[in-house]
């Protein structure tokens, strides 16, 4: 029944989102902050906002989240909230001892119109901020963006906060992974450490959301770039960007606040936007690319020549994030395939035109979408079966109701473990991404054949 | 990490059975700047009504609040699902600016003329609240043009703790009851109330009721119909299961229709039966209904027992942290926990209040610790201490349980295997075991040192 309820009539609405693709930018921010190393993020506003936060984050990387609260109260919400974040900031210094605290704001406390800088002023005047121990904070209304629009803010705010010029140029290189998984985190600095490159990396949640068993609790795992990193990233020769819509305002706001150039690139998914990454990496850092990259290359070119039989020409339908779906666009394309629903939660007027132009070669007609919603999607779907979905968790409801093969990628995943251990990015990503799409096609293949055309062999 | 510093204000949140005089500070709202397992008005509200399968439940506010109680919840429906689908007005900045009242009726229009729901209920957010829109009077409005009762919840974030989410939910709810015919509705006719049909305990404890002769007019609000809602009041006996969620409720039924209300509780084999009992016992002209409880309870209790001997058998002496939402969950929890032979070292909850943490430290041993509004830092640095094995708690405490190196069994609403009831009693026996005495915990360190220390 649940299922059903998606009517293959498209009408159109204005003022009412079914389903949604997106959800707030505070949960974006929790998301980065938790890239920096001890750090606690704190929602500034109402209990339930950062319950359902951590709540969500938790099902989707399977670890301890951690994050406080203002608290808010009806009297907060008449007088302002100065006085619940004061008090909390005095509390989390006392009990949780965090390096950091990075304050995001909500529907609620912008409303009010609560000014986080001045209340940071007067906690410094009040000696609430111990010595050595540092604050930050983005600007997150949920009424303006999504979350990724939170995930860029809080980015940024890590440059506005710490970025510092030191009067000359280090040979070393920023890079700004964008909202994407830890493994994904830990596969780019793997990227450039098989260069040779000197970087920082930021935010940086791999092994914080994907942190070992050890027996114990820690309410700062070791991951994550440091304040001094941060410092740092305002003498780096130059700063790499991947996502424009999740890394670009960091990259750009380093660029003015410290002069250091930034390259803002597609997230490195699939072939060619690897190559640019790489390539990229290269020229900054005045680097060679190793042999060991270029096997990796050569394998994963290697398993594309060997499944391309099995991908000419089939459709596919994508949901997700601004920054996911351009790569993806592309990877798909350049494989033969045809992504022909793209739909995107995020309002940005640039990526319609992105993805049209990413698609023109196609020889197929695409629907896409930005601030649409999963009913949208689905109706698409109905009006227009594919034979792949690729999609949050969510998407697992269109699968079951069109009967088509799925596979998870982006956020929330919610019914799955791996996605913070191995990584979809960069060459190997890219491999494990196409392992994902060939199962899909082949174990829909040998369910739907025959007794007699059931095959052993591919 | 087991020298953690706790707050000056919240150390009177914190008892050790045994240690000291009886005094535990509760009902309070959390601390500004604590990591509080807790949630908000609204998620009260959503929780409460959200099992109502036929109505319209249309978020008003900004995207998030629609977004993270999407589906989350396994709240089964055994015909209509409307309830599974997320719709939210999406309110942007030019709404905060000029309002929202606009866009709340044409989304109502709009979705009520799509999905003919029999009732619609509209959540004010946090930032409602602030904006000021007049939600009544649009439901009203809508309520008039479109033939549909149409309810406002005034569940704004801020505006108090989650109990008083359940108070608005409740409150909501009573709008609708009294609205039905109650013609046909028999003399031994109950409610079954706060049973939100998780994995589909409802419907086992229906069933119970309807083997011993007694008619369940609504559940409230597992499985949910309006209508059966609307006609509840007929009911002579309201049977209330946890403890915050819907008692407001049936103390207005109380007030309003002069129906009487039992508390009760379906977790483990001792409430499940007193359950059963007390209802029977409440309609006691009719000693068919005592004579049919005794055969149920007997059966169903010869059915399960060799399995649960056995269960018993094995989780001897292993000991347990509880952490949950109200308190009335956890007093079932421990009961449960011992009838499997398991010590209860740690009891806490989220919402308790100062009646609930008396029974709670009368059912405990000594030197068990008991916590209201716990943090996560408490909460492991008391596992460890006490050295517990298990771990009963909702989706934040499962990776903590799992960090630790221990067993964790879920009894929030993200369980998905009934563990009311009698049959609920051997799935709660079988998760525990299963997750107790998994092999994988040889590999955590924790264990792995004390092997290696022999």
């Amino acid at each position: 029944m649940l299922l059903r309820h998606t009517s293959k009539e498209i009408v159109e609405r204005k003022s009412l989102i079914v389903n949604p693709a997106k959800t707030c930018q505070p949960i974006g921010a929790m998301y980065a902050s938790l890239g920096i190393h001890g750090c606690l993020p704190h929602s500034h506003g109402s209990q339930g906002c950062y319950a359902y936060h951590r709540s969500t984050l938790t099902r989707h990387y399977k670890e301890p989240v951690m994050a406080a609260t203002s608290s808010f109260t009806e009297g907060a919400s008449v007088f302002g909230g100065q006085a619940n974040l004061l008090q909390a900031m005095d509390n989390i210094f006392t009990i949780y001892d965090p390096d950091v605290i990075a304050v995001h704001t909500t529907c609620l406390s912008e409303t009010i119109g609560d000014d986080v800088p001045q209340i940071f002023g007067k906690a410094k005047t009040d000696g609430k901020i111990p010595e050595g121990k540092h604050v930050l904070h983005a600007s997150t209304p949920s009424y303006v963006g999504t979350h990724v629009t939170g995930f860029a803010n809080m980015t940024k705010a890590m440059v506005d906060y710490f970025a510092k010029q030191n009067g000359h140029k280090e040979n070393r290189i920023n890079i700004i992974p964008g909202w994407v998984e830890p493994s994904d985190m830990k596969e780019i600095k793997r990227i450039a450490g098989e260069l040779g490159i000197d970087f920082i990396m930021f935010p940086d949640t791999d092994n914080v959301l994907n942190s070992p068993q050890t027996g114990k609790f820690e309410m700062y795992p070791k991951g994550g770039v440091t304040i001094d990193e941060l410092i740092s990233t305002g003498s780096s020769s130059g700063t790499v960007a991947l996502g424009e819509l999740a890394s670009g305002p960091a990259a750009r706001a380093l660029d003015s606040k410290c002069k250091v150039p930034c390259k803002i690139l597609d997230l490195p998914v699939g072939i060619k936007a690897t190559d640019r990454f790489v390539d990229t990496l290269r020229k900054m850092a005045g680097v060679n690319v190793p042999e060991s990259i270029n096997i990796e290359r050569g394998q994963l070119v290697d398993i594309v020549t060997d499944m391309q039989a099995y991908f000419y020409h089939k459709k596919v339908a994508l949901v997700g994030d601004p920054d996911q779906l351009i790569a993806l666009t592309e990877f798909l394309v350049s494989i033969d395939m045809m992504p022909i629903h793209i739909l995107t939660g995020t309002k940005d007027k640039k990526f319609e035109k992105k993805i049209l132009s990413l698609t023109e070669e196609m020889p197929h007609d695409v629907n896409v979408k930005s601030g649409g919603d999963m009913y949208l999607f689905h109706q698409w779907v109905k009006n227009e079966p594919v034979d792949l979905l690729i999609g949050n968790t969510y998407v697992k409801y269109i699968a079951r109701d069109e009967d088509i093969p799925f596979i998870r990628y982006g956020f929330p995943i919610l019914d799955r473990i791996g996605h913070s251990y191995f990584p979809m990015v960069c060459y190997r990503g890219a491999m494990r991404f196409l392992e994902k799409i060939l199962d899909a096609l082949m174990n829909r293949i040998d369910r739907d054949s025959s007794e007699i055309a059931f095959d052993l062999v591919m | 990490m087991t020298n953690i510093p706790i707050l000056k204000e919240r150390e009177k949140q914190i008892y050790h059975k045994g240690e000291g005089v009886f005094d535990l500070t509760c009902d309070t709202k959390s601390l500004a700047g604590s990591v509080s397992q807790r949630a908000c008005v609204f998620c009260g509200s959503r929780v409460v009504l959200y099992p109502i399968a036929d109505a319209l439940h249309l978020i008003h506010g900004p995207i998030g609040c629609a977004s993270y109680t999407w589906d989350i919840r396994g709240a089964l429906s055994s015909g209509p699902e409307l309830h599974r689908m997320s719709f939210s007005t999406d309110l942007r900045e030019r709404d905060i600016i000029f309002g929202g009242e606009k866009k709340l009726y044409a989304s109502l229009v709009q979705l009520i003329d799509t999905y003919r729901p029999n009732a619609a209920f509209v959540y004010c957010t946090c930032i409602i609240g602030i904006i000021g829109d007049d939600v009544d009077s649009v439901c009203k409005r809508v309520t008039e043009e479109k033939g549909i009762p149409v309810l406002p919840v005034h569940s704004e974030g801020f505006k108090g703790t989650k109990k008083d989410g359940y108070k608005a939910a409740c409150e909501s709810l009573s709008m609708l009851v009294g609205t039905g015919s109650i013609e046909n509705i028999g003399k031994y006719a109950i409610n079954i109330m706060g049973e939100f049909n998780i994995a589909g305990e409802a419907w086992t404890i229906k069933e119970y009721y309807e083997n011993m002769g007694i008619e369940v007019v609504s559940v409230f609000t597992g499985d949910g119909r309006v209508e059966n809602i609307k006609r509840s009041h007929g009911a002579s006996l309201n049977v209330v299961q946890c403890s915050g969620s819907i008692l407001r409720l049936a103390q207005i039924m109380e007030e309003k229709y002069g129906i009487p209300y039992i508390r009760v509780s379906y977790f483990g084999i001792e409430d499940m039966s007193k359950a059963l009992y007390d209802v029977a016992a409440h309609f006691k002209d009719n000693i068919g209904i005592m004579k049919k409880t005794k055969e149920i309870v007997k059966n169903e209790i010869d059915a399960i027992y060799p399995d649960l001997v056995r269960y018993k058998k094995a989780l001897s002496g292993k000991k347990a942290a509880i952490y949950v939402g109200g308190a009335f969950k956890a007093f079932s929890m421990i009961k449960a926990l011992r009838s499997l032979g398991i010590d209860v070292v740690l009891a806490g909850s989220q919402t308790g209040n100062k009646d609930d943490y008396e029974v709670l430290r009368n059912m405990c041993d000594e030197g068990t610790v008991i916590l209201d509004d716990a943090n996560p830092l408490e909460l492991s640095k008391y596992c460890i201490e006490k050295s517990a094995d298990l771990f009963v708690g909702g989706v934040k405490e499962r990776p903590i349980a799992y960090k630790l190196g221990i067993g964790f069994c879920d009894h929030n609403h993200e369980r998905k295997i009934s563990l009311a009831g009698y049959s609920g009693m051997i799935n709660l026996a079988k998760e525990v075991y299963s997750s107790v005495l998994s092999p994988v915990w040889q590999f955590a360190p924790k264990k792995h040192n004390a092997e290696m220390m022999k």
